[in-house]
């Protein structure tokens, strides 16, 4: 009998080694899968049946010997895993092994598809490369959402005698997981978009910059290296094709604004991480001053795809210039919490509701923050807003890394602004005024606001120029969540 | 070994790797669970540094210790989706049941108590991690029954 028990750390985070153990000591060898992105129903128990895979779930130790023993009549059989509708009614195009192989076998990972991407890439050119993402239309899921084809674009076009290709996995953003989620169940498919694109603009060393408070992901990612470097993959030489590609992970320390790309390269050099000024661009001068591509996990994960099934295929899904899936995260007071792959294009009421159930708590929705720290506080009056770059500027959000983190009537949307002002004032490089100071102001104004003094004006010319004097977008972007709960929840901050 | 002698190991071991400094404090904190005084200037020869520089980066980065840890560590996430299920109660509660605020050690020197900002475990908040395992779906009764079986 094949069993399969996922191993990522937001299982394991929920009783799945218990479970994993109790299968073992009945004989049977667990497969270590990653996560569907099912979490309200993990640990999540699969057996493999004629029919498919049928799950069990949520699933504690004591379970274990009747599930094996009653199958389809236990009480937590939850039908085949791929009729579930949560499950069904996704389009995963780049989340499409997560949760079925075993994230570290590379047999798996072949027979489902991998590394078809990069043997198209090895009979390409740099430049057929670029101009096939370039037609995806694909856009940097990391939270700017920069076309990703222009960017390597640059980096081909730049002449140097070492290029780096740098994946930036430093998910610093609250209600995100999906680098996490990629890192853990499927890190061989992030290192070969890394590939593709270090074959695309000429690049002979990559780094993944893993945040510290992920050291599940961090030591999946050094086995999945050390098994492509033995194999050939990685090296001296991929797949014999004469190109090097020198891949290493390093772990992060802990700063959120490590994750702006350019603290990010200050601290992979071995500095702090202050962000720098641009220009440069980092695709001219980036990691050691070498022209550097950047890209989030989910970006560098979204192109397998594209070389393998051509850029029309991913191009077809999207609304406007919001083309092809995004992993979206839901979060917070959510009765389904997961991961939900579609399409852009699906609203909030949507994913919120009809995907997540509504609140834990059963109580009636607040708002909603789409896009982690720096997000904005979205009334439900909104939730018919579909997920696209475009339409999220429209009402004074962002879509950032696709995190939706749900709050229900209780919160306090005044607290919620000083937090993001405290936030703000703990992760400030220090490198401008506004951001540094401006944050700590914000914090002592809103303090006073709740003491009962007016003080409204005063906060709106803080976020003023926090919003125009600000080099990145920790400063930058930080008044989004205080004044969309300004302007949304007025009623708490009297 | 002396930390001095577990330092100028790991620095000769490590120093020829480009960007070396943030892999040797990692390697330096994983021995020995904070980055002493010591290591500093042994850091800084190691990689033609000076010392204000390596003490720069030691403390700008939250990750990184300068004082001994108690035998356990417990960070628990302060950040949004926590918040959003009793995050801030469930803060509150383990500061009470270990007598110590953030950054602090409890009581009976056994805890260290640290916040995190989100260890991607969002869609099952509250989360903890404790001595390097994490914990999703918390609540005070299974917190307590976590610090009751590290004491
Ligand atoms: C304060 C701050 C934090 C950021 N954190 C992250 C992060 O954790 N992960 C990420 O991919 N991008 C993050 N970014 C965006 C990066 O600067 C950069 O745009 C991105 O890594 C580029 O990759 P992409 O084009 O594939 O999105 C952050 C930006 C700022 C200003
Ligand atoms: S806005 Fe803040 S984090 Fe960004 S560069 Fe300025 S001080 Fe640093
Ligand atoms: S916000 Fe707490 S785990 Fe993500």
């Amino acid at each position: 009998m094949k069993v399969f028990v996922p191993g990522d750390s937001g299982s394991l985070a929920l009783g799945a080694e218990k479970v994993a153990r109790a299968v073992s000591e009945r004989g049977i060898d667990p497969v270590r899968n990653g996560s569907r992105g099912l979490y309200w129903l993990e640990p999540l128990l699969e057996i493999e049946t004629d029919e498919g895979r049928i799950a069990f779930g949520p699933v504690s130790e004591k379970d274990v010997e009747s599930i094996l023993e009653l199958k389809s009549a236990h009480p937590l059989y939850l039908g085949r895993t791929e009729e579930i509708r949560y499950l069904k009614n996704q389009e995963r195009l780049t989340f499409s092994r997560i949760g079925i192989t075993d994230p570290l076998s590379l047999e798996d990972y072949v027979s489902h598809g991998g590394f078809s991407g990069l043997d198209k890439a090895l009979k390409m050119s740099g430049q057929e490369i670029v101009q096939e993402v370039l037609e995806s239309g694909l856009r940097g899921r990391g939270g700017a959402a920069f076309p990703t084809g222009i960017k390597w674009k640059t980096v081909k076009d730049a002449v140097s005698e070492r290029k780096y290709v740098v994946c930036n996995a430093d998910e610093g953003d609250s209600g995100t997981y999906s680098d996490r989620m990629v890192m853990e169940g499927d890190p061989f498919m992030l290192i070969e978009g890394m590939t593709i694109a270090a074959l695309a603009v000429g690049a002979s060393n990559g780094y993944i910059y893993v945040r510290s408070e992920y050291p599940h992901a961090y030591s999946t990612l050094v086995k999945a290296i050390g098994i492509l470097d033995k194999s050939g993959y990685l090296g001296k030489s991929v797949l014999d094709s004469g190109k090097p590609f020198h891949l290493e992970a390093r772990r992060a320390a802990g700063s959120y604004v490590c994750g702006e790309e350019t603290a990010m390269l200050e601290s992979i050099e071995g500095k702090r991480g202050i962000v720098r000024a641009k220009p440069p661009l980092p695709a001219i001068s980036g990691l050691f001053g070498m022209p550097t591509a950047i890209n989030n996990v989910i970006s560098f994960s979204s192109v397998p795809f594209i070389l393998s099934n051509g850029a029309q295929a991913y191009k077809d899904y999207g609304m406007g210039r919001s083309r092809g899936t995004l992993p979206i995260q839901l979060a917070g007071n959510i009765k389904r919490g997961g991961l939900i792959e579609k399409a852009f294009g699906i609203t909030l009421n949507e994913l919120i509701f009809e995907y997540g159930g509504g609140t834990a708590s059963n109580r009636p929705v607040k708002a909603a923050q789409v896009g982690g720290p720096l997000g904005a506080y979205i009334p439900p009056s909104l939730f018919d807003t579909p997920l696209d770059y475009e339409a999220f500027v429209k009402i004074g959000g962002t879509l950032g890394h696709g995190g939706i983190v749900v709050f229900d009537d209780t919160a306090d949307m005044m607290k919620q602004a000083r937090y993001a002002m405290e936030f703000c004032a703990i992760e400030s490089c220090g490198k401008c005024t506004p951001c540094r100071i401006g944050s700590t102001r914000g914090m002592e104004v809103i303090d006073r606001m709740k003491q009962g003094e007016k003080m409204e004006g005063l906060l709106r010319d803080l976020c003023e120029t926090m919003l125009s004097g600000s080099l990145c977008a920790m400063g930058g972007m930080t008044p989004y969540p205080v004044l969309s709960a300004l302007d949304h929840f007025p009623e708490d901050f009297v | 070994m002396t930390h001095e002698e577990t330092v100028t190991m790991i620095v000769e071991e490590m120093r020829s790797l480009p960007g070396a400094m943030l892999p040797i404090l990692h390697a330096i904190q994983d021995r020995l669970g904070y980055v002493p005084k010591e290591a500093v200037p042994i850091v800084a020869k190691g990689l033609n540094v000076s010392r204000a520089e390596v003490h720069g980066v030691l403390t700008y980065y939250h990750h990184f210790r300068q004082d001994p840890p108690a035998l356990h560590m417990l960070h628990i996430c302060r950040a949004e989706s926590c918040q959003a299920v009793g995050g801030d109660a469930l803060a509150e509660h383990a500061k009470n049941a270990l007598g110590c605020d953030f950054h602090g050690i409890s009581g009976d020197g056994s805890f260290s108590l640290e916040p995190v900002y989100c260890l991607g475990l969002c869609a099952s908040s509250p989360a903890i991690m404790l001595d390097g395992e994490v914990h999703a779906r918390m609540d005070s009764e299974k917190l307590d029954s976590l610090l009751e079986e590290g004491k």
